[in-house]
């Protein structure tokens, strides 16, 4: 679920150059849209398909003003979005209960070995696709743009159409990796917004490199594993937390100094 | 005509980068555009191909319309380009910053490489490329693009010796060849020997329109010169 969450940030940020913060705000939105529509009888399959297509449909709307200008902006206002979501799951009661939560939300599988094992599967149909865009023709033109938009326009590429294009394609995973997320954990409420899991998909990103597929899938992995460890050593609950926090930061600091494109990054940010 | 620029006009604030210019470029010749200093020459370039937007005035490529247009609209109409600050895609191979012009075979990739005297292997980063090398890429970048009107801006600035060399003579190939170019261009020497017209352009105005005979003994484009 991290691996498809972090492949496809890398998809915007890595290979378009999109500086998207607020990916966090389509998974949520994933999330919530699978988790609704399942609790009211749809099956799971539809519920995360929609899921996806709704998270793309808000990546849409956020590209359309933000296409037309520079990275910096596009980084704020995807952040802002994130607070926006969050406030809107808060008071719209009626539909997401709010602080209280989405709790009882159905299961994919009946067991959590055949949840690991589809994770996996989607995983891979998720960086295979990926795999096949980066390679494609278009994919190079989305690398281009992220080198230098200029010099892709009068190259004759229409620059804003594939920036709308990758956010569209990355929020649509990021949806459908929230939709994993609910069906997994059973219960969603608006913390799922909070910055904790932004920082540990950014953290994921860089330690893993930017526009490298397998530096996504590493990254995750190693952040994943470091995560859990404090756990399993300490055995103090109040310092799992920012033992934890501490340790992403200083794997972060080391991989910045080390290796600043991250350990299989191919560009500079 | 290849292009003709009627009246452009564009402010920047208060200065008036371009200044109710009017000028042709005729098929098949090179044309040269000189001037101090931001005279409004890359501004200019900016203009024709769509990266900046104009206050007055029409451009036509060919006699169609292209005034205001998208940029990459332009340059799928036949106006390829370079830029002073060369722009080349760094993360990328010097076969796919290529590639990006057209969809095209290696053989082809190789020819125009060769014909810029870019002689490296085709899987260099173009991050790996010195100044000059980035240069050359990019005006084989341009030269592999489908057009009918090419742009140099400035090609031999910044560049050593032996590069500027070959930008030459690469241009005195072109001229050879026939091909339509609008060059930017401060080595005067470079400009005489190698284009049919040239426009001198002071404080956004057209200050002279003529061949390099006329143009050296104008007494305007002497104190624009001098007097600056
Ligand atoms: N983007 C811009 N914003 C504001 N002023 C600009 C901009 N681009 C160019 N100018 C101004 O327009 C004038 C012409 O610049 P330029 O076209 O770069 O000159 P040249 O290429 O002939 O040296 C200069 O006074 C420059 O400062
Ligand atoms: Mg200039």
């Amino acid at each position: 679920m991290y691996i498809i969450l972090v492949v496809s940030l890398n998809l915007s940020m890595g290979f378009t150059g999109l500086i998207n913060l607020g990916h966090l705000a389509f998974w949520g939105v994933g999330a919530y849209t699978s988790a609704l529509l399942t609790l009211n009888g749809v099956p799971w399959y539809f519920a995360m398909l929609a899921a996806g297509i709704v998270a793309a449909f808000f990546g849409f709307i956020l590209a359309l003003p933000t296409s037309k200008i520079k990275g910096d902006y596009l980084a704020i206002v995807s952040l802002g979005l994130v607070f926006i979501m969050d406030s809107v799951v808060r008071n719209w009661t009626s539909l997401t209960r709010g602080a209280l939560g989405l709790p009882g939300i159905p299961r994919i599988t009946s067991s959590s070995i055949n949840f690991l094992v589809f994770s996996f599967i989607l995983a891979a149909v998720v960086y295979f696709f990926a795999y096949k865009l980066v390679s494609s023709k278009h994919g190079k033109i989305m690398q281009a743009v992220r080198d230098d938009e200029t010099a892709a326009k009068v190259l004759g590429k229409n620059t804003q159409l594939y920036k709308i294009m990758s956010l569209v394609i990355s929020t649509f995973m990021a949806g459908i990796a929230g939709s994993l997320f609910a069906h997994y954990i059973t219960f969603i409420d608006p913390t799922i917004f909070s910055p904790d899991i932004l920082i540990i998909v950014l953290s994921m990103l860089i330690v893993g490199g930017l526009a490298s597929l397998n530096g996504a899938v590493f990254g995750a992995i190693i952040v994943l594993a470091l995560s859990e460890l404090p756990r399993i050593i300490i055995v103090v609950p109040a310092l799992i937390g920012p033992i934890r926090d501490m340790t992403f930061a200083l794997l972060v600091l080391i991989v910045l100094i080390y290796k600043p494109r991250g350990l299989f990054g191919k560009v500079d940010l | 005509m290849m292009l003709s620029i009627k009246s452009v006009a564009k402010n920047f604030g208060g200065v008036k980068a371009v200044n109710k210019c009017s000028f042709d470029i005729e098929e098949n010749k090179i044309t040269a555009l000189i001037g101090p200093n931001g005279a409004g020459k890359t501004t200019l370039f900016n203009i024709i191909s769509g990266l900046i937007g104009i206050d007055k005035g029409t451009i036509k490529l060919q006699n169609e319309n292209i005034t205001n247009l998208q940029p990459h609209k332009i340059a799928n109409l036949g106006i390829s380009r370079t830029f002073q600050l060369t722009k080349v895609f760094r993360n990328m191979s010097i076969k796919d910053n290529m590639l990006l012009a057209k969809h095209t075979s290696e053989e082809e990739i190789k020819k125009i490489l060769d014909s810029v005297y870019l002689h490296k292997p085709l899987d260099t980063f173009a991050s790996e490329l010195s100044y000059g090398q980035q240069r050359l890429l990019e005006i084989a970048r341009a030269l592999l693009m489908p057009h009918s009107l090419l742009m140099l801006d400035e090609p031999t600035a910044g560049v050593n010796p032996k590069i500027r060399q070959e930008l030459k003579l690469i241009l005195k190939n072109l001229k050879k060849e026939g091909k339509t170019v609008l060059l930017i261009e401060h080595d005067m020497d470079f400009v005489m020997s190698v284009s049919d017209t040239i426009v001198v352009l002071n404080q956004g105005r057209v200050l002279k329109i003529g061949n390099p005979k006329q143009v050296v003994k104008d007494k305007k484009v002497l104190e624009a010169y001098l007097g600056k």
